[in-house]
């Protein structure tokens, strides 16, 4: 039984969580340009072998590695080795940074202009930092930071810079190096450009792998990837891609360096750069090409308020300390190392857990602007009907109660208390006039009518809704948990119509599958006195109706998106024997379009392209779906399954 | 009995009741001793021993030679004398009576450790802090009329009851005496061993054979679980060298011979083994066989298991012996190979026919300054690639350096060390070497004096590729001086709060610059976690080279003040260094053997179907669990 297993609190509360200090503060008082002419000495690793950019290409085209690979595919293609290994010094050259500090200085100079302009401060945690210049000089360093905004890796360079620390070089994806000049900027300010898919091509993986390794190995540099692989589109983090992960770890699995160390970084915008952009790529209208035209044009950015970053370096996590008792590193004792091999089960698995691990980590220090609970708040109240707004006073006495709750679950809230309420709310509110407004003391969102036609209005109202839910989005691992337990309840006796409560067991199907996950609900739940957990039932209190509802229509949104591919089941039964997956995405929306238009669903997020992608992901992983040739088809022996699917 | 069964002439008796006489008068006894000595002829003796060996090294009452509570011979020993310098006593070795001025220094920059902080082992074995011995009466009697000398006597038992780990040293330092044998026998050639194997399987009694007692694997440890009486069975009797072959070039040895009086008895007839462990001193051909031993020059001579050409090992079932001395076999799985390395499980070794050589014309020592580690690993690994290692190369790492240089005797004249100055201004300044970062190599030729120097020549071209500067014939003796001494320095340091220890391992040669590096690393953190408050000293060395690999011995030692436990502390690093080791791609022992210290790692070492072999084996051999050592498996 589940309540045997003790969860042990994890209070967060508890957790004493570091200072943050305003970067922008000191610039703000002294000239720019001496700051970015100033002596710059990072600390460096001590087993660092000084080498320039260009050494190390050669590095890499000189290793065992490559040139197993390069003999491999010369012999498998047929193409002579030179050319092979000519073919392997393009890729690089494509590939390889050229940091040089020059050019930092330069973005050291213009980032503090622009900075200044964008945002009201830049908070750091120097003791993160502290805690990263020393084991910079201990092992080699990966920085993983979150990825919501373009913005990421300037700043982190930026912050590196200020701190004295050594700069990063970074993965950057292929489609920077597009813009012209500033792709080259910005390999000279260490980034590497990456491919976004090279699955079958052996050749580009050696180089990508040995290159990075080589870095690693070397003490070249601190890596800098994102973990995430892109930037999240609805401030939620998404799926951990495992393959940079993987080529971080391997010199330590294989005892190249005795340690290597990741820290995770949270970095929180109050207001993104790219909101609204966010929401149209969602409901389908593609991502504008990165070009330097492009990047000017968006110049009009700079003269708008984006409040204010967080920036929070969390401590540093040992590979060597996760992979104590889990990989058994005498595997590779047997084969050459330079031989690539996929990694073993053992390895795969181990690797996963700590890519999800670091994504955790990462949430749990993001600092919650009080927007995210008025985001929250604004959406659920408009899911409820209430279209002509909530009244001033009501939202800020509901925030507060938000805020507590927040507090009480661990998360970790940037609500400055020295201030009243009302002023925290406003000066919020005024910071998204793009997305609500104000009027008569009520607080609508900006959902703007008279349209052509009512497809037009319902996507334009689903811009700002999305854009909100993506403000919403970044306190949603702070509720998952409990609000999975509550809609959980909330199912359970409400579709049975029982009157006993439901048990433990039946609860944790099928969502929180994980114990310790479960574990977590109950703990929080019942510390916030909502729940009241016996041996073997759950108890809503009086008091915790609130809480309960609250958390059911946090997730009701993604409940309904996912019900919503259910329904499509008939739709795709219907229409085609099988869909390709380019082609599933619109077919889904133009169905869900028409089911919001007829008010047979209430939520205009089931629209998001990310939540059908999950959904597809899911039921593929359920093996309700299947793959076959690109195409997306049902597997017919799992109907019944699904229609075991309590939602 | 053998008197009977073999014939031979009354010179003969009468030669052997003499040298027994003599010898019962070196080891007059306390009256009341179970000691008996008798005259009783040994088969062995059938044909005259080729050498006689009068002037035996080993005693039977091995304490009044050697120290009960740590390494090597009673006299010889670091001091700090009144000066407050170090100085190393006694006669026996070059470094003997002479003062070591920069040691006092190195000790206190390299631990803390410093004159004010003595520890004092306890002086003399407390006899009634020894269990009383569980006697097997029926066996003593017996025992008693084969003629074969034996002993109850509390400090021959404690003698026999542990080899130099560092936590059996610190006990008996410290006066704490756990299970120990219940009885010492001294079996005088092959029948002796014949008849007390016969005896122990009558009457259910545990052997465990013990030969020089050097053992640093645990394995001489009595099981604390044992409840029959242990009898150790004290080899160091059985030392004759019984014939020498110049024709085939062997020589059969009783095994029970300890490495430095068998190379000097061969040395006479103008012969050696080559085999010379760091242990030679005291360790026993049997201990060699027992447990796969390896020897300083094997690049020349090759290891034990190239050396050895016939055994003869008594087991609860019979003796075991090939029918010839073919110099290779194919006739299945080779038997030696269940001897070698059986760590006294099986049985015991008794005669060995070994391979030997003709004493080399001209030895010459040498040594190489390398910039830093990598490039002296390189350097090796080349010189292994072509084949062409001296008798002996080994790489020090820049801490063994600097305490090999801290071991550096006072100079007697201005000169010397006008030219040591020199010297280190030739190598620091003005070949830009970082004195934090070289390492230096030391090497040993062997040979006609025309192809040592041929061969020196190539050893040194082949370093001066790798930045190796030649750096003299001194520091090359002087660092395989080191390697006899360091024992005794570990005495020394445990009188000033530093426990330490070595351990080594064999590796492939790509692993081993990472090997070095992450296990020294490991050392540093585990101390770190443990709570040690002192930097660690964590060295390394490469001892061996092989054609796809080489040995690598750790150093490592601490200073020990503020913990409660540094024993257990000291064993969790040392476990998690083995641990790294093996996670490295090293393996579990490349010569000290498995005992009962590393007995952990075995099964993933050999795989379950390996250790099934070995385990059925032992159960066809031994299966009452005789040799009850529980080494090994």
């Amino acid at each position: 039984m589940a309540s045997k297993v003790v969860y042990s609190p994890r209070d967060p509360m508890l957790k004493k969580r570091d200072d943050f200090e305003d970067v922008l503060e000191e610039r703000r008082r002294s000239s720019d340009l001496r700051y970015a002419l100033r002596c710059y000495t990072p600390v460096l690793y001590k087993g660092l072998t000084p080498c320039k950019a260009s050494e190390l290409k050669t590095m890499v085209l000189g290793s065992d590695q490559l040139h197993y690979v390069v003999n491999q595919v010369s012999r498998e293609s047929g193409v002579s080795v030179d050319e092979v290994q000519a073919e392997a010094s393009v890729i690089l050259e494509e590939m390889a940074q050229r940091l040089q500090l020059s050019t930092i200085r330069f973005f050291a100079f213009t980032l503090s202009k622009v900075f200044k302009a964008m945002f009201r401060s830049i908070c750091v945690n120097e003791e993160g930092l502290q805690r990263l210049q020393q084991v910079i000089q201990e092992h080699p360093v990966v920085l993983l930071p979150s990825h919501r905004s373009y913005m990421d890796f300037l700043l982190m360079s930026y912050i590196l810079y200020t701190y004295d620390l050594p700069l990063p070089v970074i993965a950057a994806g292929m489609d920077f190096m597009g813009m012209k000049v500033v792709g080259e900027m910005l390999r000279m300010s260490g980034a590497f450009f990456i491919r976004r898919s090279f699955g079958g091509d052996k050749l580009y993986w050696a180089v990508f792998s040995e290159y990075v390794k080589t870095m690693l190995r070397n003490g070249f540099a601190p890596l800098e990837f994102f973990l995430e692989g892109t930037r999240s589109r609805t401030a939620k983090s998404l799926t951990p891609k495992l393959g940079l992960l993987n080529i971080a770890m391997d010199p330590f699995l294989k005892g190249e360096v005795f340690d290597v160390s990741l820290v995770p970084v949270s970095i929180s915008y109050e207001r993104v750069l790219e909101e609204t952009l966010y929401a149209r790529e969602l409901l389908g209208v593609p991502k504008p090409k990165e070009s330097t035209s492009g990047l000017f044009k968006a110049r009009r950015v700079l003269s708008e308020d984006y409040g204010s970053i967080h920036v929070y370096f969390g401590p540093p996590v040992s590979v060597r300390s996760l992979a104590e008792g889990r990989v058994n590193r005498s595997q590779f004792s047997l084969v050459p190392r330079h031989i690539p091999m996929r990694p073993s089960e053992d390895v795969h698995g181990f690797v996963n857990d700590a890519a999800y691990r670091l994504v955790r980590a990462q949430e749990d220090n993001m600092v919650l602007k009080p927007w995210v609970l008025l985001a929250s708040l604004l959406l659920q109240n408009q899911a409820a009907g209430k279209n002509q707004g909530v009244p001033l006073g009501e939202l800020i006495q509901q925030a507060v109660w938000l805020r507590d709750l927040c507090r009480q679950f661990g998360a970790f809230l940037h609500w400055p208390d020295h201030v009243p309420p009302s002023e925290v709310v406003s000066s919020s509110l005024s910071l998204h006039s793009g997305l609500v407004r104000v009027s008569e003391d009520r607080v609508f969102l900006a959902l703007e009518q008279g349209f052509l036609t009512a497809e037009e209005e319902l996507l334009s109202q689903a811009v700002v809704v999305l854009s909100c839910a993506s403000y919403r989005n970044q306190v949603l691992h702070v509720f998952l948990r409990p609000a999975l337990l509550a809609s959980a309840i909330h199912t359970a006796s409400s579709s049975q119509k029982r009157k006993a409560p439901p048990p433990l067991s039946w609860l944790r199907f099928p969502l929180l599958t994980r114990v310790c996950d479960f574990e977590e609900a109950c703990y929080l739940l019942t510390k916030s006195g909502a729940l009241h957990v016996n041996q073997h039932e759950v108890l809503a209190t009086e008091r915790g109706h609130r809480t309960l509802a609250f958390l059911t229509g946090v997730l009701d949104p993604f409940l309904q998106g996912y019900q919503v591919r259910l329904v499509c089941r008939f739709l795709c039964e219907d229409a085609t024997e099988a869909l390709t997956e380019r082609r599933f995405v619109p077919a889904v929306r133009e169905f869900i379009i028409k089911h919001l238009l007829k008010g047979r669903l209430r939520y205009p997020e089931v629209l998001s392209s990310d939540l059908q992608r999950n959904a597809l992901a899911a039921l593929l992983r359920l093996g309700a779906v299947q793959k076959v040739q690109g195409c997306v088809c049902f597997a017919h022996l799992y109907v019944l399954h699904m229609d075991a699917f309590p939602f | 009995m053998a008197s009977s069964s073999c014939g031979g002439g009354s010179d003969r008796q009468m030669a052997a009741q003499h040298r027994l006489s003599i010898i019962a008068g070196h080891l007059q006894r306390p009256s009341g001793s179970n000691t008996a000595i008798l005259a009783a002829e040994c088969k062995a003796q059938a044909s005259k021993p080729f050498v006689s060996s009068e002037r035996r090294t080993v005693p039977r009452r091995r304490q009044e030679i050697m120290k009960w509570n740590g390494w090597g011979y009673s006299d010889s020993k670091f001091v700090y004398n009144k000066k407050g310098q170090a100085e190393f006593t006694g006669r026996r070795y070059k470094l003997s009576g002479m003062i070591i001025p920069g040691l006092k220094d190195w000790m206190e920059n390299t631990f803390g450790a410093t004159l004010q902080h003595k520890t004092t082992a306890t002086p003399a074995l407390n006899s009634s802090a020894v269990p009383p011995p569980t006697l097997n009466e029926a066996f003593m009697e017996e025992l008693k009329s084969t003629g074969i000398p034996f002993s109850a006597d509390a400090e021959d038992r404690v003698f026999r009851a542990h080899g130099h780990c560092l936590h059996e040293i610190f006990a008996l330092r410290e006066g704490k005496i756990g299970r120990v044998p219940d009885m010492v026998v001294w079996p005088n050639c092959h029948n002796d061993v014949v008849k007390i194997v016969e005896l122990a399987c009558k009457h259910n009694v545990c052997l465990i054979p013990y030969g020089g007692g050097t053992s640093v694997s645990s394995a001489l440890e009595c099981p604390p679980e044992e409840s029959r009486s242990i009898v150790s069975l004290d080899t160091s009797q059985m030392n004759r060298i019984l014939w020498i072959d110049e024709k085939n070039l062997t020589a059969h040895v009783e095994a029970g011979i300890i490495g430095q009086d068998l190379e000097n008895l061969l040395n006479e007839s103008g012969y050696c083994t080559g085999h010379e462990p760091d242990s030679m001193e005291f360790s026993s051909l049997g201990g060699w066989v027992a447990t796969r031993a390896s020897g300083m020059k094997k690049n020349i001579y090759g290891n034990i298991e190239d050396l050895v050409i016939h055994i003869k090992m008594v087991t609860p079932q019979g003796v075991i012996e090939k029918s010839c001395q073919g110099p290779r076999m194919s006739t299945g799985p080779d038997i030696h190979h269940f001897i070698m390395g059986s760590e006294g499980t099986l049985g015991v070794i008794t005669e060995v026919t070994m391979k030997i050589r003709p004493v080399p014309e001209y030895q010459k020592y040498g040594s190489v300054v390398f910039p830093n580690f990598e490039q002296g690993v390189a350097c090796l690994r080349e010189v292994a690639r072509q084949r062409c290692a001296p008798a002996s190369i080994r790489l020090m790492d820049n801490e063994q350096f600097k305490f090999g240089h801290a071991l550096k005797p006072q100079v007697s004249s201005i000169f010397t060390s006008f030219l040591d100055g020199l010297k280190k201004f030739y190598i620091t300044k003005f070949k830009g070497f970082d004195p934090n970062r070289l390492c230096v190599a030391t090497l040993l030729f062997e040979g006609d004096r025309e192809k040592v120097l041929q061969h020196e020549k190539q050893v040194y071209d082949i370093a001066a590729k790798f930045g190796g500067l030649a750096a003299g014939e001194d520091n090359g003796q002087r660092g395989y001086m080191l390697t006899f001494v360091i024992a005794y320095l570990r005495d020394l340091g445990m009188d000033y709060y530093v426990i330490g220890e070595s351990f080594e391992t064999s590796v492939p040669w790509d692993r081993v610059l990472d090997i070095c590096r992450n296990v020294k690393a490991r050392i540093v953190y585990e101390c770190k976690d443990k709570g040690v408050q002192f930097p660690p000293l964590s060295t390394c060395r490469v001892t061996q080279t092989y054609d796809a690999g080489a040995c690598v011995y750790f150093y490592f030692a601490f200073n020990y003040r503020g913990l409660g436990d540094p024993v257990h502390v000291y064993e969790q690093v040392e476990h998690a260094a083995r641990e790294e080791i093996l996670a490295n791609g090293g393996s579990l022992s490349h010569h000290h053997g498995v005992g009962k210290l590393r007995k952990e790692w075995m099964r993933e070492t050999v795989s379950s179907v390996g250790m099934g072999m070995l385990q059925s084996v032992k159960d066809y051999v031994d299966p009452k669990n005789i040799f009850g050592s529980r080494n090994l498996l």
